[in-house]
């Protein structure tokens, strides 16, 4: 084991021996989102750098505390990039934090597995678990089915089962060509729109609709962007407006991510009619993932939600002492205590951050 | 190689069954069980104590708790097309046939899902789909047979998988019941669900986490048109390099696949597929999307083969022809079925640029192993699938047959690949587990197994294999050379 990867599995040993609760934590770009941290702060930062990246393999492997900004630098200089897009949410991001948090961007849109979340490009990881094993789940390669495929897990796992230490991801190539096409229209016609297009062979790879207005992005080959613009019509933005939009929707520096209103993620069927709430809507992923800026007690959100066969989470803002997320039903939420016991069973790791009793 | 353990019968667990199950979905002479004493990998059998063939969730529901009561294992089963023994019966145990759990609930245009049970076939799901231009992508080559709820146990994966993901990628949500007989459902048709993504811990776990009923998938919309490009190569590590610069060049093909000379060699008499029986390797590369994008696509990949030294280009002008070119690859199992009495397909997973080196090494354990070994690659993703020929009646030759694929396996590992991209581990690859993860990943493994299934019955002993079995395998190793072959000359 690395010297470092040492000092770290001594770290976890003591703080399971005195159940003391560490709270996973590097550039701190996403504090506000999940339970609250708590525990001491355990930073992976000095296990830092690309152990492999071979362009032709399209597979990046790289420890968790790099900055995420150095991955996609990276990628770049080889025409080739994340395919799940994710936010930074902050200059400090890193890529074990934002695999922990297993957030995508609005390439989430697209309706094939051309891109998609990101645990469908996570391939592999190192894991420092709560006994202090470092575990080699998955591998480098595209398809890989030995073992249970624990490194999806960890993806969104918000450190629960352990310290990310290294993963490996699948890239892409970048794009030949991207166009975005605006639209002005209601909700409910952007939501028909986006589910009549889905089902058709676009080369779609976002979509935003807020305040009467639908944005689409399209990504691939020059002549499936071309045909595909001809087919949609509506009105193509410079494209240097468009990817400061798409960057913006990324990151929710939008007007409409601004202030103090609890801001609440709704993930849904695409089909799913309007959540027709008091507060503002946007939507995302073609009708997947809307945003609700709202003070409706949170019951009544989830319940909305449920309704409509998704779930709903406090995703900025608000009251987190209740928990952010969706409770879970008895018998899953019995298989994620049994996880947890066996992976972390002195309970340092991020305690409540995804479960509020785990 | 029959019934390697008694039949442990167990009169009470039987007499439960009756009560539970009408007289025709239940099996327990040796007559009737014996057509489930294996899968796809025929090399291991073994009878169940019973088969049971459930005809609703309630009875599924009391099979479980019945066998969780008694403490029987209780094995899942689909089609029974599975290639590494996922299905293999329990001796001791009950065969859980889904085969009757055969309804597709609903095909959602608007939403591009289709919710079936697992018994529906992979193929069904996209012919009830063509009629809305919708299709499911993964297509594991015995797509005509395997069932859904056997390639949600597997991920299987196809020759698409490059592009458009496995198994994994394209299913949404799995209702189903754990070893208990507790109702649990995983995923969801929201593009996640709250708390960890179990779901991904299912897809993949061959039958060991939790029992399928229902299985909802993603659909996607079928490209206006494919074409396929057909380039031949001289050397079978110009063809590897050629894979290589065309996922260098940007590409990502719908599908790209290599067939060696012995491959080709054996399946043109069988598909008259026009494969160029001189060429070394051949590469099979589809484009699809519109037609403007498949045309330039097309010129692009030709000319990155053109570059990468392929000797003949052909590119499929018909719908007609395009299938042709694939015929010869997708019969390539039933090929090898002709050529030899019998064959033992492996499938190791390697990085794409080994793939020449690979073969190379390949071609030298034919001579060592005294048999031939023809090459079906999916080389987009770098997953073998070598096809060993031998004699099954001829236990000499058997054992030759497991050495050989045994010995691939630990090849690709040793390149830093893994011992099965898409077949799964079943029974047939503990051993070369042991090799691919030290113990402490292996311990973890059983850790996720006992959350899921703390009483350990839902189709024990697959998978994971024990410390015991490591330090036999590893002595075996030390001892003998390459695995368990000590009497073979080695050089």
């Amino acid at each position: 084991m690395h010297d470092i990867l040492r000092t770290f599995a001594e770290r976890v040993q003591a703080a399971a021996a005195a159940r003391t609760p560490l709270c996973l934590r590097a550039g701190g770009t996403k504090d506000f989102y999940g339970n609250t941290p708590r525990g001491e702060i355990l930073d992976p930062r000095v296990w830092s750098g690309i152990e492999d990246y071979e362009p032709s393999e399209l597979v990046m492997t790289v420890r968790a505390g790099t900055p995420l900004a150095e991955v996609e630098a990276t990628l770049a200089a080889q025409d080739q990039m994340l395919a799940f897009e994710p936010p930074h949410f902050g200059a400090g991001a890193t890529l074990g934090g934002c695999v922990a948090a297993g957030i995508a961007g609005p390439r989430r849109a697209s309706s094939g597995y051309t891109y998609g979340s990101l645990r469908d490009f996570v391939l592999g990881t190192r894991l420092l678990d709560g006994h202090g094993r470092l575990l080699r789940c998955g591998g480098t390669v595209m398809k890989n089915v030995a073992g249970y495929d624990v490194s999806r897990v960890l993806a969104g796992s918000l450190g629960v089962l352990g310290l990310i230490v290294d993963v490996s991801i699948k890239v892409l190539p970048r794009p030949r060509a991207e166009a975005t096409l605006q639209f002005e229209c209601d909700e409910p016609t952007a939501l028909d729109r986006l589910n009549d297009w889905g089902g058709e062979p676009l080369p779609l790879s976002a979509s935003a609709w807020q305040d009467g207005c639908l944005r689409l992005r399209l990504s691939g080959s020059e002549a499936g962007v071309r045909s595909a613009v001809l087919r949609l019509g509506g009105e193509r933005l410079p494209e240097a407006v468009a990817q400061a939009y798409w960057q913006d929707v990324r990151e929710q520096s939008l007007p409409f991510f601004a202030g103090n209103t609890p801001l609440w993620r709704i993930a849904v069927p695409s089909t799913a009619e309007p959540l027709a709430l008091e507060g503002a809507m946007q939507v995302e992923w073609g009708g997947g993932q809307r945003w609700l800026r709202s003070d409706l007690p949170a019951a009544d959100i989830r319940a909305r939600a449920q309704a409509l066969g998704g779930h709903a989470t406090l995703f900025r803002g608000g009251d987190r002492g209740q928990g952010v997320f969706t409770p879970l039903s008895p018998a899953l939420h019995a298989i994620h205590q049994r996880l947890k016991a066996e992976f972390d069973p002195a309970g340092v790791f991020n305690p409540g951050r995804l479960i509020r009793d785990l | 190689m029959d019934d390697s353990a008694v039949i442990e019968s167990r009169p009470e667990v039987i007499d439960g069954l009756r009560r539970l199950l009408p007289a025709r979905a239940l099996l327990v002479a040796a007559e009737d069980t014996r057509p489930y004493e294996c899968d796809g990998l025929t090399l291991i059998r073994q009878r169940p104590m019973a088969v049971a063939l459930p005809e609703t969730e309630a009875q599924v529901v009391a099979i479980l708790k019945l066998c969780h009561a008694h403490q029987v294992p209780v094995v899942p089963r689909g089609a029974g097309t599975g290639l590494a023994g996922s299905a293999l019966p329990h001796a001791g145990g009950v065969l859980l046939s889904l085969a009757k759990f055969n309804r597709i609930l609903g095909v959602d245009r608007r939403g591009r899902t289709a919710t079936v049970q697992p018994g529906v076939r992979n193929l069904a799901i996209s012919e009830a789909a063509a009629p809305f231009g919708l299709y499911y992508a993964p297509d594991p080559s015995s797509q005509i047979a395997c069932t859904i709820g056997g390639n949600v146990a597997e991920n299987s994966g196809g020759v698409h998988c490059l592009k458009y993901g496995l198994t994994l990628h394209n299913v949404l949500r799995v209702r189903g019941y754990t070893s208990a007989g507790e109702p649990v459902e995983f995923g969801s048709l929201a593009p996640d669900a709250a708390g960890l993504d179990l779901l991904a811990l299912v897809i993949g776990s061959e039958g060991m986490l939790a029992l399928t009923t229902e299985v909802t998938v993603r659909l996607v919309p079928r490209p206006t048109v494919a074409r396929c490009l057909m380039a031949s190569f001289a050397d079978v590590g110009d063809a590897g390099d050629a894979v290589a610069a065309l996922i260098a060049a940007g590409i990502i093909p719908a599908g790209l696949e290599m067939m060696d000379q012995a491959a080709t060699r054996l399946v043109e008499p069988f598909a008259k597929a026009g494969y160029d029986l001189e060429a070394a390797a051949v590469l099979l590369c589809e484009s699809d999307g519109t037609v403007d994008e498949v045309e330039a696509e097309i010129a692009h990949m030709s000319q990155v083969l053109r570059d990468a030294r392929a000797t003949r280009l052909q590119v499929s002008t018909s719908e007609a022809e395009r299938l042709t070119f694939w015929a010869g690859r997708k019969n390539a199992f039933p090929a090898a079925g002709r050529a030899a009495p019998a064959y033992y397909c492996t499938d190791g997973t390697i990085p794409r640029k080994h793939i020449g080196q690979m073969l190379k090494s390949i071609q030298a354990m034919e001579q060592r192993f005294g048999l031939a070994c023809p090459n079906v690659f999916h080389a987009g993703d770098g997953n073998l699938h070598p096809l060993v020929l031998f004699d099954d009646s001829d236990p000499d030759s058997v054992a030759r047959a497991e050495a050989f694929g045994a010995e691939i396996l630990e090849e690709s590992v040793r390149l830093g690949g893994t011992v099965t991209g898409e077949h799964g581990v079943g029974v047939e690859k503990l051993n070369q587990m042991c090799s691919q993860f030290d113990r402490a990943t292996l311990d973890a493994f059983l850790g996720v197994k006992r959350a899921f299934d703390p009483a350990g019955t839902l189709n024990p002993g697959k998978v994971i294999p024990s410390l015991h079995r490591c330090a036999e395998y590893g002595r075996q190793r030390v001892t003998g050379g390459a695995v368990s072959f000590p009497d073979l000359p080695r050089f």
